[in-house]
């Protein structure tokens, strides 16, 4: 009958009786990071598909170019045909002279022509002035799923925290539910002191639950400490909970808090360096990058899962997102509305 | 009446929205046991006035006590009262019982929460959600949610409005029972009959003012005469026409329909019939039904109720 764990409890189950609510938290990170995984998993395992124009020369480089594993080659009657449709990223025609039809812009392609032509050259009796081997290495931590699954786990606490808390204060707002509980004895604090527990022990799940993933389906392997890439994760999720009641401390309009939840994550999910590094940014950007709370979250988790960081450079962000989560907090508090 | 422990008292509210006065120097006084009925149109003030006794929304000038307490201790307060807000929604996807169950947790004493859902009638519907129960159902589990804490002073705003007969009745009995146990009420209509069956005492609000207040019955006997006699004619009549019918004491008109209080209708009718005859007329609607506070409204306002033309 304690009424902080009824308010919890209650939290709890609007959360599990929420089909979309499920999704978005735990079934769609799962998907991105299945699919976004899968496609770089692995780059150079993919076969190439070449096409030889038909001619004298045709048969000779079709054996040539079938040896290789890596190349899937077909023969084509004349030429830019290979380009109908085909799916072909380097069309080999010419006699004497090879003539190599390819588009620069595709990453592929180029790799696809030098492999092609090396192949050929060889073939023709080129010899290299100096020998070669290639050692192929995969580093732990420095492979793309190493770097998206602390990216899709950030973003998650993100749009977790700000829809799970923001909006559905907003919409208690909107319906009068805040005006009728601010009627009754209930303290104001338990109420949003309830939505924080709550959030936290979703963070626990969806967290345990990816990194479960990350580990089983895409071996990736936590280099430093649990202890701080919990208290990192907990002190980010806080941060952008002290974030949503903040915004959501006023307005009664649900479409207001969508819009001001969107102005808020999309900048960071866009910056922040979700899916690639902000380093492609202009250097200009980077200080204004680096203030955002999702950079400060994400460069810490990535730090500890793929760095292996300790204590010394944790620290600093820990307690950034820290004092920021208990300024929000306070200033949410101060502004709240009941009615 | 003035021995009994008072339940509210208020002295010169005033409530303002920028440029509108919701609320208007407005004086009441409910004592424990009472069940106090706030009637009058959409906008006449009675939510706002309501929410300012429910310490919810604040009040620019005036003295409010509740239980003979001021808001400035509030949380005490709100342990001894019920409130059921105009048209509540509740958490769409927790049970009755979980919702009845929760509000049981605010309130240091109270009822267990079975009871109250048996109470309203909820008990087969105790594991549905929120959102699947009707509105009539939902209005009953907002009443068990303000009758959990077991209250002194319960508060309802508009409590039937947009509900089933059926459920309108089961909710007077509802309150009937709550009354019968010594404890006071205040509640919100724009149903006259609603306020006579529940109410010890009513008081008109027009524009943010008391314009009339006493018990149901005190209030149709200002009419001058208990029933009601309405008619309408080929031929318009004036006032002094009606006037001069026999067991007429007031009337009063909106389009071409006339509505006469009279004391006794079987006397009134037919000296009508004739009056018309001996003009040419006909009568082209004739009905009689015993007064109500519906006719004081309108003998007081010369406006109908419901509606706001």
């Amino acid at each position: 009958m304690n009424p902080l764990a009824q308010l919890f409890l209650a939290r709890i189950r609007e959360f599990y009786r929420e089909p979309s609510a499920l999704f978005w938290t735990y079934g769609f990170p799962i998907l991105m990071a299945l699919a976004l995984g899968l496609a770089f998993k692995d780059g150079s395992g993919k076969a190439i598909p070449v096409a030889v124009v038909d001619g004298p020369f045709a048969a000779e480089r079709v054996a040539i170019l079938s040896a290789d594993p890596g190349l899937i080659v077909k023969t084509v009657a004349s030429e830019n045909a290979s380009w109908l449709g085909g799916g072909m990223l380097l069309e080999i025609g010419g006699e004497e002279q090879l003539v190599y039809r390819f588009d620069p812009t595709h990453p592929d392609a180029m790799a696809a022509k030098r492999k092609v032509d090396d192949l050929l050259q060889r073939a023709a009796g080129r010899r290299d002035a100096v020998p070669t081997k290639d050692q192929l290495v995969q580093a732990r931590g420095s492979r793309y799923i190493d770097f998206l699954i602390p990216g899709l786990i950030g973003m998650n606490i993100v749009s977790s925290s700000m829809w799970g808390i923001g909006y559905n204060i907003v919409e208690a707002r909107k319906r009068r539910v805040l005006k009728l509980l601010s009627a009754t004895p209930m303290r104001h604090g338990d109420y949003l002191l309830s939505f924080i527990l709550a959030r936290l022990v979703f963070l626990l799940s969806e967290v345990i639950i990816l990194m479960l993933f990350a580990v089983f389906v895409f071996d990736v392997q936590i280099q430093g400490s649990l202890l701080w890439l919990s208290a990192v994760t907990i002190a980010g999720a806080m941060a952008f909970a002290g974030l949503a009641m903040f915004i959501a401390s006023r307005t009664n309009n649900t479409e207001t808090v969508s819009g001001l939840i969107n102005l808020v994550m999309l900048p960071m999910w866009l910056l922040s360096g979700v899916f690639f590094a902000y380093s492609n940014f202009p250097g200009w950007l980077h200080p204004l990058i680096k203030a955002l709370p999702l950079t400060i979250l994400l460069d810490a988790m990535r730090a500890i899962i793929n760095e292996g960081a300790g204590t010394a450079q944790v620290i600093g962000p820990f307690a950034i997102l820290s004092i920021g989560g208990a300024v929000f907090f306070y200033l949410a508090v101060k502004f709240f509305r009941w009615t | 009446m003035d021995t009994k422990p008072s339940a509210v008292r208020v002295r010169g509210l005033v409530k303002r929205y920028k440029s509108l006065i919701a609320v208007n120097g407005l004086d009441l006084d409910v004592v424990q046991g009472e069940c106090f009925g706030l009637l009058g149109p959409n906008g006449a003030g009675k939510t706002t006035t309501v929410e300012i006794l429910e310490g919810i929304l604040p009040y620019d000038e005036g003295q409010v006590e509740i239980l003979g307490r001021t808001w400035a201790d509030g949380r005490k307060l709100r342990q001894r009262l019920g409130i059921a807000l105009q048209e509540t929604y509740l958490a769409d996807r927790l049970t009755v019982l979980e919702t009845v169950t929760l509000f049981r947790s605010f309130f240091a004493k109270g009822r267990s929460p079975k009871q109250v859902i048996e109470l309203v009638g909820l008990e087969e519907k105790q594991d549905t959600w929120a959102v699947r129960l009707s509105g009539g159902l939902r209005q009953r589990l907002a009443i068990a949610c303000a009758l959990v804490g077991d209250p002194e002073l319960l508060f309802l705003d508009e409590p039937t409005t947009g509900l089933d007969p059926q459920s309108r009745r089961r909710l007077w009995d509802v309150v009937l029972d709550f009354k019968s146990k010594g404890r006071s009420c205040i509640l919100t209509t724009h149903y006259m009959d609603e306020a006579e069956q529940l109410c010890d005492r009513v008081a008109i609000i027009d524009h943010g003012k008391i314009i009339a207040e006493g018990t149901p019955q005190h209030l149709i006997g200002t009419l001058g005469g208990s029933q009601v006699v309405e008619f309408e004619s080929s031929i318009k009549m004036d006032e002094a026409f009606c006037k001069s019918l026999k067991g007429v004491s007031t009337v009063s008109s909106f389009d071409k329909r006339w509505r006469l209080s009279v004391t006794a209708q079987n006397e009134t009718v037919p000296a009508l019939i004739d009056a018309l005859r001996a003009k040419g007329a006909t009568l082209t609607h004739l009905a009689t039904r015993q007064a109500s506070l519906e006719d004081v409204f309108i003998s007081l306002t010369g406006r109908a109720l419901r509606g706001d033309s």
